[in-house]
């Protein structure tokens, strides 16, 4: 990619990113949102998380194809635990590539 | 070449620059009771406090989006770039997969703005510990608001014990931690083998424990659970990339139907 292409890229991505972070703070700050609005968005990051994450744990990505037997999935299960007693980002993703790259050594 | 690394360079000076510039100013232009009676080296100090937990965090991550940009070959400068105009770990990360994958720009542009669009949940959220305050600073301070600061703003602004200022610390620490870490990220990149470390995991780890962050009520878990699954049915049978958009929406639209069911029935 050229260095316009890297600049429309990062600029629409960059617009997608700021617009939502700025203007409810801008624009609904003093102004109540609807309640079915709030309980519908308080929902969307759990879904968005969870939808994001799942094929590459359970679906093979050359394929196409279900699969249980993915090491991603193996080494889900103690990160997620982890991240469950801990709490802590960092940790967890330390835990995570540390166990991925065991796991990649060893299966 | 040389043209892009000395643009890069300048970018990333004029906006430490400006973080500095704006900053002071809105301080001198703008004081209050609490930060008149407050140096600026005590908020900065505060700010640094509450702030390190997450530039720890930050600093494996963005070493490892920094390595796997390079392997889908993008220059340093190209990195430094997309830290500084979306500052956004997860969408960043998504970006490179989809541009090792051959997506299109729109494409990308696309699922940036629905993987993003939660934060307008948070954004709202903040708005009611930040009322009456200039436009110019609510415009600067949501350029610095990550699932992470999110989460140590509020509960500092709970407590009670926080102004807007630690806040804007807080945002912009981790801000240059994580625009030093994925620079960093792509220079060594070249030196670091194909898969090491697990860096191929940190993604996956990062929404492992951002996903665990959200279960905060049974009905989040059910919407997880709905999300997970809607989204693998979808990622099999429909190509291409609307999985993500499509499990999501319909997932929490489930998941509020249900939640009103409930409320409906008690």
């Amino acid at each position: 990619m050229t260095f316009v292409d890297y600049l429309f890229l990062f600029g629409g991505m960059g617009l997608a990113t700021y617009l939502p972070r700025a203007l409810p703070l801008l624009y609904l700050a003093h102004k109540q949102m609807p309640h079915w609005l709030t309980d519908w968005l308080s929902l969307i990051p759990v879904a968005i998380l969870s939808a994001l994450i799942a094929p590459s744990l359970f679906a093979d990505a050359a394929t196409r194809s279900f699969d249980l037997g993915k090491v991603e999935l193996l080494v889900a299960i103690p990160t997620l635990i982890f991240a469950l007693k801990t709490r802590s980002l960092g940790g967890t993703v330390l835990v995570g590539m540390v166990l991925y790259w065991l796991a990649g050594m060893f299966i | 070449m040389p043209f892009f690394v000395s643009n890069g360079v300048q970018l990333v000076r004029s906006f430490l620059i400006e973080c500095v510039l704006q900053s002071t100013q809105k301080k001198l232009s703008l004081p209050t009771m609490s930060e008149t009676s407050e140096s600026k080296h005590q908020i900065f100090k505060q700010g640094a406090t509450a702030a390190w937990p997450i530039c720890l965090g930050y600093f494996p991550i963005g070493l490892a989006l920094g390595v796997l940009a390079q392997k889908a070959g993008l220059p340093w400068w190209a990195m430094a770039m997309m830290s500084i105009m979306v500052f956004a770990g997860s969408a960043q990360f998504i970006c490179v997969a989809m541009i090792t994958a051959k997506a299109s720009i729109p494409a990308i542009i696309l699922t940036t703005f629905v993987v993003n669009l939660r934060h307008t949940l948070m954004s709202s959220a903040l708005a009611v510990y930040l009322p009456c305050i200039s436009r110019r600073f609510l415009a600067f301070y949501a350029y610095g608001i990550t699932d992470e600061s999110f989460a140590v703003n509020m509960t500092r602004f709970r407590a009670g014990n926080w102004n807007r200022w630690q806040a804007l610390v807080v945002n912009h620490l981790a801000n240059t931690t994580w625009l030093v870490a994925t620079v960093t990220g792509a220079l060594i990149g070249q030196f670091v083998p194909q898969g090491a470390f697990g860096i191929d995991y940190a993604l996956t780890g990062m929404f492992i424990c951002l996903l665990v962050f959200q279960l905060q009520g049974r009905i989040y878990v059910l919407t997880g659970l709905l999300a997970a699954s809607i989204s693998v049915g979808w990622y099999l049978l429909i190509p291409g990339d609307s999985y993500i958009v499509g499990a999501s929406m319909s997932a929490a639209t489930l998941g509020y139907l249900i939640k009103q069911h409930y409320r409906r029935n008690k």
